[in-house]
């Protein structure tokens, strides 16, 4: 297999429409996604009966195979960039959905209650304290979920969208390599890319996460629920390991997503 | 100050609170806080101890009955608002991870409108007050060690300046030194704060060293006893609050009282790498009102050590005034000699208490505290008028000998055993 580099030369402004476009999709898809995502996680993470069933539509949406969403989409909204939008979006709601009921999870029962103990309203709570604590997991979520997307968009070749993806079908047809590994490289280089930005972000978001641990013998005591009497009946949901994860220094919101991508 | 006194800041009045799952958190309770002072509401896990003290901000609302905060019924007024105006200190502090220190001790004041500059200016003023460096201020809580948390969670809740101040087991996750520590803290800034504060632990040691007075709750919600410190030991209300209080509560009444009106006698002293004379049993040199024993003391006559026969010093453990008559007794225990060296405020050697004075006026104090004249609830008035006694005027006259002399009279070159003249300690 022989790369043909005057291709790529010939072909450097289509390769920098379709990148551009190929990110887009990627880029709307998260967005949109992250915008249903937290009211919604939100409402699971508030309503605890509506919390499975959220959980589990998102989990349903995304066994759907691919090619399947932009058929069924096809008769709502054709062959458009609309279709490939929306298609995406659905399978960033498994990954964002459940990493924001998380994050919100992740928040120490504790501190929440300090805040509503200190009058701060409700939408004050969720908007200063319990998002900001959960953006570690919400921010593993959303590199998860974005990484996925500009995978996933070449599939919408079959609709006629897919960035990128347009090489693989050419390529192929025309049995020409070239292409296919272009297209490929791009396609990887995307998704390296906007994760390492991603990650700056966080980076810029999080500053109370990167700042060194005391050093010192008594660090135990200093460690939100390390010595849990469980006195509050409120704390008791969130008894296990898991209060205070998102706030710890140098946790880099790193969950384990068992699901494809 | 007794219940009742002063005025009224909060008051349950027939208070129930029934969670949903149908437990009684909290039954019939009627209790009255007055403004100024700590109320301490102690009692074993699940009595209902903490919800009563989480119904005063509305963090819980009561089933029935009515609270008020300065003649105001709560429910009436805005939850948020109304927890504005209440400082609260929770369990390991419960600091916002995310947010410096400064910022931390800031929140109220923000919410409150204040202005960034002059929150932060009033929260760098507060951590001062709690005793951390200006340094601190820019870190993150999980940069400091438990105990400075503990003290940020106070500043936090005193930053603007409430009356009241609601504390739930916030010294229950510290070791127990920095325990202590805290506790010290917390007397003291009271002091200078004189605030209302609702204070709640399962410790009965640190309800009798903080609380001004302390309510009992039994499981199921119910308040057993609500009473000075000093009358709860000395007189609880029924078994189960004596079972509460443990075996040695006799013995945590003295540590509400001082050395301060224990007398002091004459100790006879030995200069520090001096002999000590007659070191043998025979020898009786010691000056005449002196103890027979002889207290090693420094240069600037500090105490440093009981002789032994084979040359070696027995440790001495010396108190202030200020130390607690359960110190004393204490040390008269483990003291050689039977001898309790009383120090002044800068560890000179200011004489010496035997054994038998400290336990006369332990067992006097206790005495003092179990008599029921002073308890409107009691019926037993009476029971202890035989053993009724005037304040130090019978024993002065057999352990104050020596006493009222002056100063130390200093060391004596010839022999090198000097004598220390007992102040009057009951300043």
């Amino acid at each position: 297999m022989t790369i043909e580099w005057t291709w790529i030369s010939d072909h450097a402004g289509d390769l920098a429409a379709l990148t551009l476009s190929h990110l887009q999709a990627a880029f709307t898809a998260v967005l949109l996604g992250l915008l249903i995502s937290l009211p919604l996680a939100v409402v699971a993470h508030r309503v605890r009966s509506l919390r499975g069933f959220l959980l589990g539509l998102s989990n349903v949406l995304f066994t759907i195979p691919s090619i399947a969403v932009f058929v069924l989409l096809l008769p709502v909204s054709g062959l458009t960039r609309t279709t490939t939008v929306i298609g995406l979006t659905i399978y960033t709601l498994v990954v964002l959905l459940r990493n924001t009921v998380e994050g919100l999870d992740s928040v120490p029962a504790r501190t929440r209650e300090a805040a509503v103990a200190m009058g701060t309203r409700p939408l004050r709570t969720l908007l200063t304290v319990e998002l900001p604590l959960a953006l570690p997991v919400i921010m593993a979520g959303v590199r998860i979920a974005t990484v996925m997307s500009i995978s996933l968009v070449s599939v919408a070749t079959y609709i006629g969208d897919g960035g990128l993806g347009q090489l693989f079908t050419d390529g192929f047809q025309r049995n020409f390599p070239t292409p296919v590994i272009v297209g490929v490289v791009l396609t990887l280089l995307l998704a390296l890319v906007a994760d390492a930005l991603l990650v700056a972000a966080q980076y810029v978001l999080t500053p109370w996460t990167r700042r060194p641990r005391r050093t010192g013998s008594r660090s135990r005591a200093g460690r939100p629920d390390a010595t849990d009497r469980g006195n509050h009946p409120t704390d008791r949901p969130n008894s296990t390991d898991r209060p205070g994860k998102a706030a710890q220094p140098g946790h880099d919101g790193r969950r384990p997503v068992t699901e494809r991508a | 100050m007794q219940p009742g006194k002063g005025r009224l800041m909060i008051t349950f009045d027939a208070v129930h609170k029934r969670f949903p799952n149908g437990t009684t958190a909290v039954h019939d309770l009627t209790l009255e806080m007055p403004e100024g002072g700590i109320t301490v509401l102690v009692g074993s896990s699940g009595c209902g101890k903490t919800t009563t003290l989480r119904m005063i901000n509305r963090m819980v609302d009561p089933t029935s009955g009515t609270i008020r905060l300065g003649g105001k019924d709560i429910l009436e007024q805005d939850a948020a608002e109304l927890r504005r105006g209440i400082g609260y200190v929770i369990q390991q502090a419960g600091l916002f991870p995310h947010r410096t220190v400064l910022d931390n001790i800031a929140t109220v004041p923000l919410l409150l409108g204040w202005g960034r500059g002059k929150a932060r200016a009033r929260a760098a003023e507060l951590l001062e007050t709690v005793g951390l460096t200006a340094d601190a201020g820019k870190r993150y809580p999980h940069q400091l060690s438990g105990g400075q948390q503990q003290r940020v969670g106070v500043a936090r809740a005193l930053a603007a300046d409430p009356p009241v101040l609601l504390m739930d087991e916030p010294f229950g996750a510290v070791d127990p030194v920095v325990r202590t520590q805290l506790q010290d803290e917390l007397l003291r800034l009271q002091k200078e704060l004189n605030k209302t504060i609702a204070f709640v632990t399962h410790d009965i040691d640190e309800a009798v060293r903080l609380g001004d007075r302390i309510a009992v709750f039994r499981t199921g919600g119910h308040l057993v006893q609500y009473a000075a410190p000093a009358e709860l030991l000395a007189r609880p209300a029924d078994p189960f609050v004596a079972d509460f209080l443990g075996a040695e509560r006799e013995l945590k009444l003295l540590s509400l009282t001082t050395l301060a009106e224990v007398p002091q006698q004459r100790a006879t002293t030995v200069r520090e790498g001096e002999p000590v004379p007659g070191a043998g049993p025979a020898s009786s040199t010691g000056s005449a009102s002196g103890t027979g024993h002889h207290l090693v003391i420094s240069a600037r006559g500090e105490p440093l050590g009981w002789p032994s026969p084979d040359g070696t010093l027995l440790p001495v453990r010396p108190l202030r005034d200020t130390d607690t008559l359960l110190a004393a007794v204490n040390e008269s225990i483990a003291s050689p000699t039977g001898l309790v060296a009383r120090v002044d405020a800068e560890g000179v050697l200011t004489g010496v208490t035997p054994r038998e004075t400290i336990h006369e006026y332990a067992g006097r104090r206790h005495q003092e505290a179990a008599r029921p004249d002073r308890a409107p609830a009691s019926s037993r008035t009476g029971a202890d008028e035989g053993t009724d006694t005037d304040t130090n005027a019978d024993t002065n006259a057999d352990t104050n000998a020596g006493a009222d002399e002056g100063t130390a009279a200093g060391a004596d070159g010839g022999t090198g055993a000097g004598t220390v003249t007992a102040k009057d300690g009951s300043v």
